[in-house]
């Protein structure tokens, strides 16, 4: 991506934007809800989160919602990132960016969960 | 923690959950007269009364349910004063807290200022309910950010938009490299 230095130069990104929302409608398909507490921030959840959203940006998959989920009181596994998708709630601890690249591709954009990360699952 | 940065981010989090809705961020850095790295975090969340704030730097206080000890604030204090520097805590209930710290700039035991951008980025896309006005100087070159702004240049489109986001990443980086003439803003 070329150079911004200005707002204005944010404001054609955003006209850009604006176009590629015009084909979705309602809420959000996919939401993630990442862990922003003293212990997920120290354990990474920044890192893992710019990591997922530059492979949504990558991919250019806009379909997603991210809000703070809160602690879960899980330390031992933090970062926790939570993705709500087709019903089901599913939580992945230990999140890497490497990890959150790959949750990215494989659950948020095509709906199929790694299970081998999962920490909990519930329907909704 | 590793960075400033994230203790700021981990600052700014407690601001919103005390119900913040202003959140002001200010860092200043003089590497030239004063040789100080001082930043602040002013906000209108509730506020905490005069008991609990003379506590607030005691490891042993914290209002989590959770856990009995909050490291956050004595933690980072005890990293500004090895470091030259200090910290300071001022708050009132119903209107909201301010709390600075301040380092010695080239202290050899002052932590990294590390990804400020990406700290910054997170407050503009995770909260952007929050009404967050960043400004940061570095000796004579100074940038300022707020959600307002954004807003008013993202329109209908949500900031947490992922095209959004990455816009305001590379606006944020570019900006804070300037700062410091063009180099890494990583430090």
């Amino acid at each position: 991506m070329a150079k911004i230095s200005s707002l204005e130069e944010l404001r054609k990104i955003r006209n850009d934007a604006k176009e590629s929302m015009k084909t979705r409608s309602g809420n959000a398909k996919v939401r993630v809800f990442a862990s922003m507490g003293t212990v997920g921030i120290a354990g990474g959840a920044r890192e893992a989160l710019k990591a997922m959203i530059d492979e949504l940006e990558k991919r250019n998959f806009h379909d997603v919602e991210i809000v703070e989920g809160g602690s879960m009181g899980l330390d031992k596994e933090e970062p926790i990132i939570r993705i709500e998708r087709d019903g089901f709630e599913t939580t992945y601890g230990k999140v890497t960016p490497d990890m959150a690249r790959q949750i990215v591709a494989q659950h948020i954009i095509n709906g199929q969960m790694i299970s081998e990360w999962v920490i909990a699952r519930n329907e909704k | 923690m590793k960075e400033l940065s994230l203790n700021i981010l981990d600052i700014l989090e407690n601001s919103i959950h005390a119900g913040a809705t202003n959140i002001v961020l200010s860092i200043e850095e003089d590497t030239k007269e004063k040789d100080r790295l001082f930043f602040s975090i002013q906000d209108n969340g509730k506020g905490m009364d005069s008991d609990f704030l003379k506590t607030v730097f005691d490891p042993f206080t914290t209002t989590s349910t959770t856990k009995k000890v909050g490291l956050g604030l004595p933690l980072l204090k005890a990293e500004a004063e090895m470091a030259g520097g200090g910290a300071s805590i001022t708050s009132e209930v119903g209107k909201g807290t301010f709390v600075s710290f301040w380092f010695q700039h080239s202290h050899w035991d002052r932590p990294p200022m590390g990804d400020i951008a990406g700290t910054v980025l997170l407050l503009f896309m995770v909260h952007s309910t929050v009404d967050f006005f960043y400004t940061h100087r570095v000796n004579e070159y100074s940038f300022s950010v707020s959600t307002k702004q954004l807003k008013e240049v993202f329109d209908d489109v949500p900031l947490h938009h992922p095209s959004a986001v990455k816009g305001i990443q590379e606006y944020l980086t570019t900006s804070i490299q300037k700062l410091h003439g063009g180099k890494n803003g990583q430090d």
